[in-house]
C-alpha cells in the first residue's frame, strides 16, 4: 500500500525573542490508508504543531522551515497559499481541541458543515446538507433531524465535539487529524466522542493522525504510537508492543502516572475538622444547585470531591469558603460554627481556610514577585514583615521544593505552568491554615507535572497533618491521592465513603458509570465497554 | 423570544426615565442662567410694569416646579409653548427645522456608514500592507481637521473651482427631493469626513479582535478563502462593536452638526438652538435640547437592541 501521508526530515521554527528557534525538530512519519498513528507527548512537545503541518498550515509567528510534508503524492512544502486551501478540508481534515472556540458562535452548526464542500465546489449545499444529516446519525448525535439547525451555544460539550468530528468528514477527506479532541471532557463524555473516532477510522476506514497527552486514551484508537518530547521523536512503535514493552525511560514515566499510591493508615481516629450539615445553595434565588449536602473532613486527611462539570462540586467549594452564602444547613470548622457569609467571618476563620485554584497562571499577579505572593499573607495574617517575613518565605520555598535563592526574587511571569502552582500552594500554606480546597488543581497542568503537586501535597500532609478538599473531575488523581470519596451528581452527593469501599463493588449505578469510564491502558478496553454498554441497551 | 422582549422593554423603561431626568437638567440650567428673562426679552421698552406684564404672560410669576411640571405635560401632549422672539408656536418652528436635521445626517449616514464599513473590512482584510496604512492615514487626517476646516476646503473645490455644488445649502419645503440632494450633498460630504474614520477604525479593530478566535483558524483549515472568512466569519461576530459606534456617529450627525449647518447656511435645529440661546428664546431652546436628547438616547437604545439581536446566544438566553 502506498502512503496517504509522508513527512520527511521536518523542522518547524517559531519566532521568539528576535530569532527563529526549531520547536519540531528532524521529524518523520508515514500515513497508510486506513491506519490511526497516535502522537503522543506534554505540552510543548509539538504534537500540534505537527498535526497543523500535515495540512501544510502553520500557526501565526511559526513556518515551516525545511523537510517535505508528500500529501498524497502532492507536495505542500512550499506550495502557493491557493493550493494549499484547495487541499485542506477536502484531502485532509482537522478536528480541533475546544469544540466550542472552534464552532462560529453567530451560525447555525449545519451551515458551517456544509460550508466546506460546497466551497471547494464538491456538492450543492442540499446535498450537502444531507450527507450532514447522515453522518449525524452515524455518530450517534440526538435528533440528527435536526440537531444541525441548532446554534453551537445550545449543544452540550459532547454533542458539539462530535459535531465537530462530523463537519471533519463532511467533504470525505482522506485524512483526519484529531487534535486533543477529548481533552475538555469529562470521563463519560469522553467516551462518546472515542467511539465516534472509532465509527469513523474502522467503519469508515479514513486514515488519522490522533493526537493526545494520554496514553491510556490514544492506546484505543491508534495502531502506531510516537511519543515525542520538545520537539523531537522519542520512541516509535506499534501500540501494543510499545505499551508492553516500552524501550526509552520517558515513555515508561508517561506509562506510570496512574500507578496507586500506598494506601494510609485508615483509622478514623483523628477528629473531625469541618462538618458540613444539610447544606443548600442558589445562584437564582429559585432552584437549588446544591440540596442536601453532608459531609466531613477529618484531621490530617484528603477528601476528593469528584463530579462532572455541572455537579455542583465547584459551587459547593464557593459555599464553605463563604463567597456564595449557603440558603441553608450549617458549616462547622474546628468545633465553632462559621457564619454563612464571607464578611461576617473572622480574620482567624479565613486563615484556617486556603484555597488553590485551577488556573496557576490567573491565580497570581503578574506584576508581582514570589517575594510579594508569598510575603502578603504574613504580613496579613501574622504582621509579619522584614528579615522575619524573608526567612519565612525562604523556609516555605523550600518546602515546595523550589530552591529559595533562585525563586524568590522572580516575577510570577517567569515561572513554569507547574513552579506556578508550588508558589500558589506556598501562598496557602503561609497563612498556616487547617484545611486546603484544592479545585482541580493538576487539570490545567501536564501528567508529569502534575504527578510532581500530587507528589508534594501528600508529603505536606505527612509532615503538618493538614487536611485536603480535592476537587476533581479526575478518578486517576483520586484514585491516587484520597482517603475518603464523596461523588456528586446535579447537585447532590450520591455516593460517599472510605476510598476502598467506594471504589469497590457494588457501586451506585452512576459510580458504576464514572469509574468504568476510566481509560485503561488496555487497547481492547474501548472496544469492550461499548460492547458492553450496547449490550446493556438490548 | 419572551425573554427578549421582556429585556427590551426594561431598556425602554430605563431610557423613558433618563429621558425624565435630562428634562430636569434642561430645565434646571435654564433656571440658572443669569438675568430676568423678561427683562432680556423687552430691552429697552422694559418700564417695570411691561416686564411685570410680560412675567404674568410667562408665568414667571409660579414658583419653578408647578412651571416643570406644566412644560412637562405640555410637552408630552405635543406642545412646546410659543416662541418669544417671534409669538410662533415653537413646535411649528422646530418641525420644519429638525425633519431638515434628520435629512442631512440620514443622506450623510446612507454615504457614510456602507464606506466606513466596507473600507473597515477592506483594511481589515489588507491588514498592515500599504492599503491599511493609506486608508487609515486619510480617514484619520480627515478627523484632526476641524470640521469647518474640511467644509471650507470642499466649497472651495467644489463650488468656487469646479463650480460643481452651492456653497450655500439653503433647502425649502417645495424642492424636489433629487434636487434636496444636490443642494445639500457638499454638507453631507464635510460630515461623512469626520465620521467615517472613527467607524471605519472601529469596525477594522473589532475584525482584527476576531480574526485571533479558534473558529477563524479553524475557517482557514477548512480550505475557506480569506475574503470570505473576513465577510462570513468575522464581521458576523464583530457587529455589536461596530453597531455601537455606528448609532454613537449617528447621534452626532443630528445632534452636533450645529458648526457645518452655520458654515452652510442649512436651516437645521442646531443653528436654530444656536440662535434662540443668543435671542434668550427659552421655550425653543428647552424643547430642542430635549428633542436632541431623545434623539441621543432613542438611538442609543436602538442600538443596544440590534447589537443584542444579532448575538444568537443573547438572542435566546434568559435575563
Amino acid at each position: 500500500m502506498t502512503n496517504l501521508l509522508e513527512i520527511k526530515n521536518l523542522y518547524i521554527e517559531a519566532h521568539s525573542e528576535e530569532v527563529w528557534q526549531p520547536i519540531v525538530k528532524d521529524i518523520s512519519l508515514t500515513l497508510k490508508k486506513g491506519e490511526v498513528l497516535g502522537l503522543i507527548g506534554e505540552s510543548g512537545a509539538g504534537k500540534s504543531t505537527i498535526g497543523l503541518a500535515a495540512m501544510g498550515y502553520t500557526r501565526q509567528g511559526c513556518r515551516l522551515a525545511s523537510g517535505s510534508i508528500l500529501l498524497d503524492g502532492v507536495e505542500l512544502m512550499g506550495a502557493s497559499d491557493e493550493d494549499l486551501r484547495l487541499v485542506r478540508g477536502s484531502k485532509i481534515a482537522y478536528v480541533a481541541q475546544s469544540a466550542a472556540a472552534s464552532f462560529n458562535p453567530s451560525h447555525r452548526i449545519i451551515k458551517q458543515h456544509v460550508e466546506a464542500p460546497v466551497q471547494h465546489g464538491i456538492m450543492s449545499y442540499s446535498e450537502a446538507q444531507k450527507e450532514a444529516i447522515k453522518i449525524y446519525r452515524r455518530l450517534f448525535l440526538p435528533d440528527p433531524e435536526k440537531i444541525g439547525f441548532r446554534y453551537p451555544h445550545e449543544l452540550s460539550g459532547g454533542q458539539l465535539q462530535r459535531a465537530m468530528v462530523a463537519m471533519a468528514m463532511s467533504c470525505e477527506p482522506q485524512i483526519i487529524v484529531f487534535d486533543e479532541p477529548t481533552t475538555a471532557l469529562d470521563v463519560t463524555t469522553q467516551i462518546e466522542v472515542l467511539a465516534a473516532v472509532k465509527e469513523i477510522t474502522e467503519k469508515m476506514n479514513k486514515a488519522a493522525l490522533y493526537i493526545t497527552h494520554d496514553l491510556a486514551v490514544v492506546a484505543q484508537v491508534a495502531h502506531r504510537i510516537m511519543v515525542l518530547r520538545n520537539g523531537r521523536l522519542v520512541e516509535e512503535g506499534e501500540t501494543r508492543a510499545l505499551i508492553r514493552k516500552p524501550k526509552q525511560a520517558y515513555t515508561r514515566e508517561l506509562l506510570n502516572v496512574r500507578s496507586l499510591r500506598e494506601d494510609k493508615n485508615q483509622s478514623d481516629k483523628m477528629a473531625v475538622i469541618l462538618t458540613i450539615k444539610d447544606v443548600a445553595a442558589t445562584y437564582t434565588g429559585e432552584e437549588n444547585v446544591l440540596e442536601d449536602i453532608n459531609l466531613t473532613v477529618r484531621k490530617g486527611r484528603t477528601v476528593a470531591l469528584v463530579g462532572e462539570s455541572g455537579s455542583g462540586k465547584s459551587t459547593l467549594a464557593r459555599v464553605i469558603t463563604g463567597l456564595l452564602p449557603a440558603t441553608g444547613g450549617s458549616i462547622n470548622f474546628l468545633g465553632e460554627d462559621l457564619p454563612l457569609e464571607l464578611k461576617h467571618r473572622t480574620k482567624d476563620n479565613l486563615r484556617r481556610l486556603q484555597m488553590i485554584y485551577q488556573m496557576p497562571d490567573t491565580a497570581l499577579n503578574p506584576k508581582q514577585t514570589v517575594r510579594r505572593v508569598i510575603g502578603r499573607p504574613l504580613e496579613f495574617y501574622f504582621n509579619m514583615r522584614g528579615k522575619k517575613a524573608d526567612a519565612r518565605i525562604r523556609e516555605l520555598l523550600s518546602s515546595i521544593e523550589l530552591e529559595p535563592d533562585t525563586y524568590i526574587n522572580r516575577m510570577t511571569t517567569e515561572l513554569s505552568g507547574g513552579e506556578k502552582q508550588r508558589i500558589c500552594i506556598a501562598r496557602a500554606l503561609a497563612a498556616r491554615p487547617d484545611l486546603i480546597i484544592c479545585d482541580e488543581v493538576t487539570s490545567a497542568l501536564d501528567q508529569l507535572v502534575a504527578e510532581g503537586i500530587l507528589d508534594l501535597l501528600q508529603d505536606l500532609q505527612n509532615k503538618t497533618d493538614i487536611s485536603y478538599l480535592f476537587i476533581t473531575h479526575d478518578l486517576a488523581t483520586v484514585k491516587a491521592i484520597s482517603d475518603k470519596i464523596v461523588i456528586m451528581l446535579e447537585g447532590k452527593i450520591i455516593e460517599q465513603g472510605a476510598k476502598k469501599k467506594v471504589l469497590s463493588p457494588p457501586h451506585h449505578e452512576y459510580t458504576d458509570k464514572l469509574l468504568s469510564s476510566i481509560p485503561e491502558m488496555d487497547p481492547d478496553w474501548l472496544d469492550n465497554l461499548l460492547d458492553e454498554r450496547l449490550d446493556s441497551f438490548i | 423570544m419572551k425573554n427578549v422582549i421582556l429585556h427590551i422593554l426594561k431598556r425602554i423603561g430605563a431610557s423613558v426615565v433618563t429621558v425624565f431626568v435630562i428634562s430636569l437638567i434642561i430645565f434646571i440650567g435654564v433656571e440658572l442662567l443669569p438675568g430676568d428673562v423678561a427683562d432680556a426679552v423687552l430691552g429697552q421698552s422694559a418700564t417695570p410694569e411691561t416686564v411685570e406684564a410680560l412675567r404674568k404672560e410667562l408665568k414667571l410669576d409660579l414658583p419653578p416646579h408647578i412651571r416643570y411640571v406644566a412644560w412637562l405635560k405640555d410637552f408630552v401632549q405635543g406642545d412646546f409653548g410659543n416662541s418669544l422672539a417671534n409669538h410662533r408656536p415653537v413646535a411649528e418652528l422646530i418641525s420644519w427645522r429638525f425633519s431638515n436635521t434628520l435629512f442631512l445626517a440620514a443622506t450623510t449616514a446612507l454615504i457614510a456608514v456602507p464606506l466606513a464599513i466596507l473600507l473597515g473590512i477592506l483594511a481589515a482584510f489588507y491588514r498592515n500592507t500599504l492599503y491599511d496604512k493609506v486608508i487609515s492615514t486619510t480617514t484619520l487626517s480627515f478627523i484632526s481637521f476641524p470640521e469647518f476646516f474640511v467644509a471650507y476646503i470642499l466649497i472651495a473645490l467644489f463650488s468656487v473651482k469646479m463650480e460643481l455644488f452651492p456653497s450655500i445649502a439653503m433647502i425649502d419645503p417645495h424642492m424636489g427631493l433629487g434636487r434636496k440632494f444636490y443642494t445639500i450633498l457638499l454638507p453631507a460630504l464635510t460630515l461623512t469626513c469626520v465620521v467615517t474614520a472613527h467607524m471605519m477604525r472601529q469596525t477594522r479593530a473589532a475584525i482584527i479582535n476576531v480574526l485571533a478566535s479558534a473558529y477563524i483558524e479553524m475557517a482557514e483549515i477548512k480550505g475557506i478563502r480569506r475574503l470570505r472568512i473576513i465577510i462570513h466569519h468575522a464581521f458576523p461576530n464583530s457587529l455589536s462593536p461596530v453597531i455601537n459606534v455606528v448609532a454613537v456617529n449617528l447621534a452626532y450627525l443630528v445632534v452636533g452638526v450645529v458648526i457645518v449647518e452655520v458654515v452652510f447656511v442649512y436651516p437645521g435645529l442646531g443653528q436654530l438652538l444656536v440662535d434662540s440661546v443668543a435671542k434668550r428664546d427659552l421655550p425653543v431652546v428647552q424643547a430642542s435640547g430635549l428633542i436632541f436628547s431623545i434623539s441621543y438616547i432613542g438611538l442609543n437604545l436602538l442600538a443596544d437592541v440590534l447589537s443584542m439581536l444579532s448575538n444568537p446566544k443573547l438572542r435566546q438566553s434568559q435575563f
